[in-house]
């Protein structure tokens, strides 16, 4: 098979051919997806479980406690635990709510959650979906979402939870404009919207250190909007707990319930995963072209870690936002995007543009 | 479909309403059981209208048919977080009336355990005020400092929260012998750890555009209104009891009353903030010269007021507390009023508000410092 920790293509490209030659290809695509769905559904409960376990634990070091720690190692049973509760409890479906957009409204954020993870390459050969309109397509999907709040808002027949939801509505809509033109400022960079493409051109270096100056700004407008793309704190305000007990997610219950949380930490990593993948190199190894000898050793830890290490270490950013600022206000939430971010963003496009034509990136 | 069809043809007859919420009685930020009925134009307040009772426990009342040594104890219930300065406000009106003069050792330990009981009080505040502007951090930050102000309290007499400690004619029990080390210890811990609180909200740019300039309230209005406290000194409204009626050992003490103008949320902060530092100052001067003596004035079993009706005011944490007790020369009272100061503050609320957004009435109902037994009693 040729299993490779290093590089998976061939070991992805060899399973494709061994299902190839044992059924026929309609089959043999089927199973493919079935596996490939599989993976994404183990893997997405995993790290949901994991992200809401690591959050509180880092929490609870912000706040000078110990969180969750009695139950498994570590607590680590605790999400578990958590979760478990969460699907044996009665689903509550308040009277007079609109069903089937209250039913649908849930799975359609989560539906937006899986597709934008599938663009995400954790590893060489390993992606569910390459396109070469990769960023296109990830800020698109990621959009979408917003569709599933403000119906979880509108259907939910309960006036806090359509504050929440139309909040959520004017937030994303605004933030998802710097998210993308943050990207489309690495895309000017890398000249290609391809992810795996992005990634195999910072071989040399990584964007962040390569665009320098207007890179570093795209980079934090990406962490900022993106913070606020995922409704966290500083930026919860459509489910603001002092203010709307819990914003659109306030009639959810149960699983329903659970897959809101679990779609706003997966949401949380997509952005870190992201975030890491053009600015930090996604998996690729730190590199400094021409140093042979150092890149040589960085190529020793395989790309898989160097991906959740970088990701993991903006997720860890993300949680340190929120356990330290309040919460903004509805009308500074939009004024920091439309008067500070989006001007800043064009401004930087422009500049962006400039380097590359004068080539004066390193 | 007709009725639908029937109000959107006849377009005269299409009605609108106000976009109206219950705030309450069950919600996370009106720390209580506080209904608030606001109408609301998208996010924008046009008029909230508070409605309280749904804690009401009948205590002036019930103080008509107890001994005027049992009053003390429901006062605790009342704003439990300044349950010292109630109990005391009780004890220094029964003593007024019947003219006793407390030993200095009880007037030098009151005040300190009533600047101890203001700093928990703030720090509770400010710990519960970070959770309503969505900082979850603030509420451990606070409660890890407010643990040891409850630890003495408990080393000294027993209780953490319905504290008692205060009765008429001096204390329940005498300090510990360590009682000024710890109280020493807890405030060079504090000194240190105030500046935290500076570091972690105070400066913080959101909360600053989050509370400068939200729910001002004039001097006029502060005065109108009744609004004391820290809530009033932070429009300028000089209205310290301990400084302009004086009680047990402050005459003693040297302090700055904590004034500004500018009346919004964030000088209401800033205010409590600054009194903790002041507390402070009042603690170091009193507790190095607490003098020998009995910590109680040997009293009748039944003690019995003459006739006549008395007044006595004490600053509590959110304000000036006043206990009214007019006694018929039995040995329970005719009628004893309290003047609490939540409930003034709480009804600025209305002038605060309108025509700000939701957010700023959870920032300006926070930076009042409410709690709803104090209202509700």
């Amino acid at each position: 098979m040729g299993f490779n920790f290093y590089d998976f293509t061939t070991f992805t490209h060899n399973l494709h051919l061994w299902f190839m030659e044992h059924m026929s290809p309609g089959w043999a695509t089927t199973v493919e997806w079935v596996i490939v769905g599989v993976i994404y559904l183990a893997f997405v409960a995993l790290l949901g479980l994991f992200l809401i376990w690591a959050e509180r634990r880092v929490c609870a070091v912000f706040q000078q406690r110990l969180g969750p720690n009695r139950v498994g190692l570590w607590g680590l049973i605790q999400t578990i635990a958590d979760f478990l509760k969460l699907m044996v409890k009665e689903i509550i479906t308040p009277r007079k709510v609109d069903k089937f957009l209250y039913n649908l409204a849930p799975y359609i954020v989560v539906i937006c959650m899986f597709l934008t993870l599938g663009a995400i390459p954790f590893a060489p050969g390993l992606q569910g979906l390459d396109f070469d309109i990769g960023v296109f397509y990830l800020s698109s999907i990621s959009s979408l979402s917003v569709i599933g709040i403000l119906l979880a808002g509108w259907s939910s027949n309960n006036k806090y939870s359509l504050i929440g939801g139309i909040r959520s509505g004017a937030q994303i809509i605004s933030y998802e404009l710097s998210v993308a033109m943050s990207l489309i400022t690495m895309v000017i960079l890398a000249g290609t919207m391809q992810f795996s493409g992005i990634v195999e051109g910072q071989r040399d270096l990584w964007f962040i250190f390569k665009g320098h100056i207007p890179a570093l700004i795209a980079f934090i407008v990406f962490l900022i909007a993106g913070t606020a793309e995922t409704n966290r704190g500083p930026f919860d305000l459509p489910e603001a707990e002092s203010e709307l007990t819990a914003g659109f997610h306030t009639e959810y219950s149960g699983i329903k319930f659970a897959l809101f949380y679990l779609s706003e930490f997966i949401n949380m990593f997509i952005v870190s995963a992201v975030a890491a993948t053009v600015f930090l190199g996604g998996w690729m190894p730190l590199h400094f072209g021409g140093l042979e000898a150092f890149n040589h050793v960085m190529d020793f830890i395989p790309p898989i870690i160097w991906f959740f290490l970088k990701t993991f270490g903006l997720v860890f950013v993300l949680m340190w936002f929120k356990w330290t600022f309040p919460r903004l206000r509805v009308d500074q939430i939009l004024t920091l995007e439309w008067k500070y971010l989006l001007p800043i963003n064009l401004f930087n496009i422009l500049l962006m543009t400039i380097v590359v034509l004068t080539k004066f990136h390193f | 479909m007709s009725e639908i069809k029937e109000i959107f043809v006849n377009s005269d007859k299409l009605k609108t309403d106000d976009y109206q919420i219950n705030m309450g009685p069950q919600h996370p930020s009106t720390h209580g059981v506080l209904r608030l009925l606001i109408k609301l134009e998208g996010e924008i307040v046009l008029d909230v209208e508070p409605h309280i009772g749904y804690v009401h426990s009948g205590i002036e009342k019930m103080c008509e048919s107890l001994a005027y040594n049992q009053i003390g104890h429901l006062t605790d219930r009342m704003d439990y977080l300044s349950a010292m300065m109630n109990n005391e406000a009780v004890s220094l009106c029964v003593e007024n009336a019947l003219q006793i003069e407390v030993p200095d050792r009880v007037k030098y330990i009151r005040t300190i355990m009533d600047e101890l009981m203001r700093i928990s009080s703030h720090q509770l505040w400010w710990s519960a005020y970070g959770m309503d502007m969505g900082a979850t951090t603030c509420f451990f930050y606070g409660l890890r400092d407010r643990q040891h102000i409850l630890n003495i309290f408990e080393d000294t007499f027993g209780a953490r929260l319905t504290l008692n400690y205060n009765t008429p004619g001096g204390l329940m029990f005498d300090i510990k012998p360590d009682f000024q080390k710890k109280v020493k210890d807890f405030v060079k811990y504090f000194r240190k750890k105030l500046p935290e609180y500076d570091q972690l909200l105070t400066g913080n740019i959101i909360f600053q555009e989050r509370t400068k300039g939200i729910g001002y309230l004039s001097l006029e209005d502060t005065i109108y209104y009744g609004v004391t406290g820290p809530s009033g000194r932070a429009a300028g409204f000089s209205c310290d009891v301990r400084k302009h009626h004086p009680y047990s050992a402050y005459p003693f003490v040297k302090f700055n009353e904590i004034l500004d103008t500018a009346g919004d949320s964030f000088a209401r902060y800033y205010c409590r903030i600054l009194e903790m530092h002041e507390s402070l100052n009042i603690i170091e001067q009193l507790i190095d010269n607490i003098p020998e003596g009995d910590y109680a004035v040997k009293m009748k079993g039944v003690v019995k007021l003459p006739e006549g009706q008395y007044y006595q005011r004490v600053e509590t944490s959110k304000g000036d507390f006043g206990v009214f007790i007019e006694s018929d020369g039995k040995k329970t009272p005719y009628r004893v009023k309290f003047r609490s100061p939540g409930f003034s503050n709480m009804f600025a609320l209305n002038k605060m508000c309108k025509g700000l957004k939701i957010a700023d009435l959870v920032a300006i109902m926070g930076a009042l410092d409410l709690v709803m037994p104090d209202i509700d009693r």
